[in-house]
């Protein structure tokens, strides 16, 4: 039988094109591979699920075994946040023009090269850029690239990071800087926080910049959600010991959070998961990075990078790939780091979202999302026991620290679960400093009654 | 001078670029507004406040939705055929695509509790079960974010494995063939490493003697595909494999060319350590253009210690995501990867089935012996290694030097021109050409004899255009959207702009003040 999928599963067709090959059995096009390097068996995979209906029910049942976000109450958030994603951007991303499209050429792909362009551009008019490359697989990728570039810009190898940053981040950033063992190592050395403000501590940062500093990478808001409020005096601090400053800012913000640029960044980077994607288990998420356009930034970045040119006919504009010599495709080893299919799809929902919410939009959302989150921490501090770190300064995401309930994240946790809640992510291993405490997530998907059903829930499990 | 194959032109829609959309004060989306009212001076500290608006557009939420879909028509992608070699062009199921849609995927938080993701992480498994029988690899993981991204997974978990045994420090060079993916070389630099290119003999692959030289206590991995992109296969892969194992290094499979050999060869019985394949192109999840897209790696369980973590594992009929792993070389992207992708891979290895697979190999490999043989009957076309005798396998790397040759017309010129028919730009080669005037069509297993037939009548056509009517063909395309750029503002520091504000500030600035002439 001829599989739905393939045209030429046809037996007469298969014979009459080995027929024009003019080779007896399709073994025989097989002839490069010797004898010894052929798999001896079938392949024992599971039953193919030959009919769309039984697939469908098939993949359908295994969904049905998870819990989402959607029926349940989230406030896990910490690199992959819930944010509401508008109809229009899932309805845009799915167009089977671009999501089956490959390379293409500016021409015949102009639409989709527009798009990627139009991310660049938005994307830049929130970070205070005009440079911003196609994105990356994700913020800790960008951080990563970006502590690179500083290190061929500046000659320096050793980078400074904020002790308060998220793990999972670190992780990747810690690959991007090589083990020690390599030739090419970059240091990571970590500034201390002020204890009282969850801000980078400037005594510890000045005592550790030096000529060996290659960038000082900063995150506003922060990994525990506290915004920075003295990012141009780090930023001038770094840049008077000839480093780089490199921002972290998760672009949702920047309607109501001052944008790197201004702040004196010489990069930024960040996530580009809030703008329009769903969380998709952590596989919504994507990176960007920004500079100014200087030839100095320009010449280093290893993304892909989309510009504006004229076409043949006068008066009409086209978008080309730029500088891409410079790149791995280009270049193999001697190019800028690598570069290769990364979550260009996304790029289109982000500028699909960032033209639905225009500066208003972003304004609006910013000060909701404030309110909300600031109504939570609020909230769950009425509670007897419960605290909250920084409380006076954060954007959407909290520490909330039980240690005074006497019980710990994970039992809260797992109350909560019994409650339809995803509570915040449990620090205690990872910040035993701060005790039984858990990073919250609050954003414009939670409204004034989730919050309050919150509250309450929480009050009943800590038996008050 | 042939027919033209069919007619066909592109939407054309002039659409402005979404700055020049709109009108102060149109909204796309409202949400909410906060319940007692707020001041952002009190919520802010000062020094963080953003003074100025973005200068976003402003546009209803139709105008948002017809814009973007005038460009999706403005992009051609696979509407047409698309044959673009080395990226294996392949049905996306619509049905995987509603499924990953669904909330209980798309709503999901990857650090829910474990009991709340039982059904993805099952789909997990079940994939890594599926790619672990094609391969003969005991683990896979998805957290790598395309092909390149498996690669520089391939350099972490080599640097790990021999920070392990005390020796990375003396094993800095990565082999690797000058035919292999740039992204080879360039990952295992990026990684810290030397990399040292074998180049190609005669027959089409290096030589085991370049091998031999190439390799010694300094090799930490040998990274390479088999067959490569010009459709060779490299019959003496186990014995580059035995000797870089017998200096102590690694092998790496990059099976960016599985489609031709799936369910025929398993890259650990021929001796490799790793591998790696794309879901977003043999496994049917798509493109997207260039992502969201999977490096699906594999590797032994010698190496499984230092896979990237978490590795989702099962026990006692649970899941579980195991992230206790003191060797782990930690992450290469946050989280566990594009899961919506895994599932979509899922799906199409379901929907296939062993038989499936083993006869979407066997019809790209009819594919493009099919085509090749056409192609080689139009005058201009030739392909690389003409003395090789043996069929390649799901591509050939061809070449219209000879055209160029005669009609000064070559292979960049040929691409612009097959979009006036609907056929996608066709892929010519990586860096370096080592075959002059490039192109390499991948048939693949979706397109049926006809499409094929079209493909190639379209480069017959216009071959015969580039002895008749040149011009048209160094011009092209007439039919698309949009003509051919010009490629003087590409490069241009002066010029180029990345971004809107960019563009204004270098192409349109706003005109001086005059200056008072008593100044």
């Amino acid at each position: 039988m001829a599989h739905p999928y393939m045209a030429n599963s046809v037996p007469a067709l298969k014979r009459a094109m080995l027929d024009d090959i003019g080779v007896a059995d399709v073994e025989t096009l097989f002839e490069q591979i010797p004898a010894a390097h052929r798999l001896q068996r079938p392949l024992d995979l599971p039953p193919a699920l030959a009919s769309e209906n039984e697939l469908r029910r098939h993949l359908a049942s295994l969904l049905a075994k998870n819990a989402s976000c959607e029926e349940n109450l989230n406030f896990l958030g910490a690199g992959c946040w819930q944010h509401y994603v508008p109809a229009v951007c899932d309805e845009i991303v799915r167009r089977t023009e671009w999501l089956h499209s490959v390379f293409g050429s500016p021409s015949s792909d102009h639409g989709r090269n527009q798009a990627w362009f139009e991310f660049a551009s938005q994307l830049g008019e929130l970070v205070g850029f005009d440079l911003v490359g196609l994105p990356v697989y994700s913020w800790g990728c960008a951080a990563g690239h970006a502590i690179r570039m500083a290190a061929r810009l500046t000659g320096r190898r050793e980078v400074l990071v904020p002790r308060l940053i998220d793990p999972e981040r670190l992780a990747v950033i810690r690959n991007y800087c090589e083990p020690p063992q390599m030739a090419s190592h970059i240091a990571i050395r970590f500034v201390e926080p002020d204890a009282a403000t969850g801000m980078l501590d400037l005594d510890d940062l000045r005592a550790k910049l030096s000529t060996r500093t290659a960038a000082v990478y900063i995150e506003t808001p922060g990994y525990l959600g506290v915004i920075e409020a003295r990012a141009r005096e780090i930023t001038a601090l770094a840049r008077a010991a000839g480093a780089e400053t490199i921002i972290g800012a998760d672009p949702i913000s920047l309607g109501v959070l001052a944008p790197p640029g201004e702040l004196g960044a010489d990069i930024a980077v960040g996530p580009t998961q809030p703008l329009g994607v769903h969380m998709n288990c952590g596989g919504g998420t994507g990176g960007y990075i920004a500079t100014r356009d200087e030839e100095r930034y320009a010449r280093q970045y290893p993304t892909l990078m989309i510009s504006i040119a004229e076409t043949l006919r006068p008066g009409e504009f086209g978008f080309g790939l730029s500088l891409f010599h410079q790149t791995s495709y280009g270049l193999r080893e001697k190019g800028n780091d690598w570069t290769g299919n990364s979550v260009y799809m996304w790029a289109v929902a982000n500028a699909a979202y960032m033209a639905l919410l225009g500066p208003q939009g972003f304004r609006e959302l910013g000060e909701l999302i404030l309110s909300r989150a600031r109504h939570a921490a609020r909230l769950l501090e009425t509670i007897p026991g419960v605290r909250v770190r920084w409380p006076g300064n954060l954007f959407k995401e909290f520490v909330v620290d039980f240690t005074a309930t006497g019980r710990t994240v994970r039992d809260i946790n797992k109350a909560l679960l019994d409650h339809s809640i995803f509570g915040g992510k449990d620090l205690s291993a990872e910040l035993p400093q701060y005790g039984q405490s858990a990073l919250w997530c609050v954003t414009e998907i939670h409204s004034r009654q989730d919050i309050e059903r919150l509250a309450e829930t929480l009050k009943g499990i800590l038996g008050q | 001078m042939t027919t033209p194959p069919r007619r066909y032109h592109a939407p054309v829609w002039d659409e402005p670029v979404v700055f020049e959309l709109g009108y102060p004060g149109r909204r796309g989306q409202i949400f909410g507004t906060p319940d007692e009212p707020i001041a952002t001076t009190d919520l802010v500290p000062s020094g963080a406040r953003r003074r100025t608006p973005p200068a976003l557009p402003e546009l209803s939420e139709p105008e948002v939705l017809r814009h973007y879909l005038h460009l999706a028509q403005m992009t051609l992608g696979m509407m047409g055929v698309s044959l673009f070699g080395t990226c294996t062009m392949k049905y996306n199921a619509p049905v995987a695509e509603s499924l990953a849609a669904r909330p209980q995927l798309a709503e999901l938080h990857p650090y829910q509790d474990e009991s709340t993701l039982q059904g993805v992480l099952e789909i997990i498994h079940n994939f890594d079960l599926i790619l672990r029988e094609l391969s003969g690899m005991d683990q896979f993981v998805f957290q790598p974010g395309g092909g390149a991204d498996a690669a520089y997974t391939h350099c972490c978990v080599t640097r790990a494995y021999f920070a392990a045994s005390g020796e990375l420090a003396q094993r800095d060079e990565i082999v690797t063939s000058i035919q292999a993916h740039p992204c080879n070389a360039a990952t295992a630099a990026a990684a810290g490493f030397k990399v040292v290119t074998l180049m190609l003999e005669d027959n089409g692959y290096p030589s085991l003697d370049a091998l031999k030289a190439a390799i010694g206590p300094r090799t930490a991995a040998l990274m390479i595909n088999n067959p490569d992109d010009m459709g060779v296969y490299n019959p003496q892969i186990m014995e580059w494999v035995r000797l870089v194992h017998e200096a102590g290094g690694l092998a790496f499979y990059d099976h960016a060319n599985f489609n031709g050999v799936m369910g025929r060869l398993r890259a650990r019985e021929l001796g490799f350590d790793a591998c790696m394949y794309m879901l977003h192109k043999t496994f049917g999840a798509p493109k997207g253009g260039g992502g969201p897209a999977v490096g699906a790696y594999g590797c032994s369980a010698a190496l499984a210690p230092f896979l990237p973590g978490p590795v989702i594992t099962r026990t006692d009929g649970r899941y579980r995501l195991d992230d206790d792993r003191p060797q782990s070389a930690g992450r290469v992207r946050e989280f566990w990867g594009n899961v919506p992708q895994v599932m979509k891979a899922y799906a199409w290895a379901r929907a296939m089935g062993a038989d499936g697979i083993r006869e979407a190999a066997d019809l790209s490999v009819i594919g493009n012996n099919y085509m090749e043989k056409r192609l080689l009957q139009i005058d201009g076309v030739g392909k690389s290694h003409p003395h090789l005798t043996q069929h390649r396998l799901e591509m050939t790397r061809m070449s219209l030097e000879k055209l160029k040759e005669q009609t000064g017309i070559g292979t960049l010129e040929v691409q612009n021109r097959m979009v006036d028919f609907g056929i996608d730009a066709y892929w010519l080669s990586h860096e370096p050409w080592l075959v002059p005037e490039p192109f390499t069509p991948e048939a693949g297993e979706m397109y049926g004899k006809e499409d094929l037939d079209l493909w190639v009548d379209v480069i017959a056509h216009i071959a015969a255009e580039a002895r008749a009517i040149p011009d048209v063909v160094k011009t092209a395309p007439h039919n698309q959207a949009i003509a051919q750029l010009k490629p003087d503002w590409l490069e241009d520091p002066q010029r180029w702009a990345m971004t809107w504000r960019a563009y204004l500030r270098k192409h349109r600035p706003p005109p001086q003040p005059t200056r008072n002439a008593a100044e």
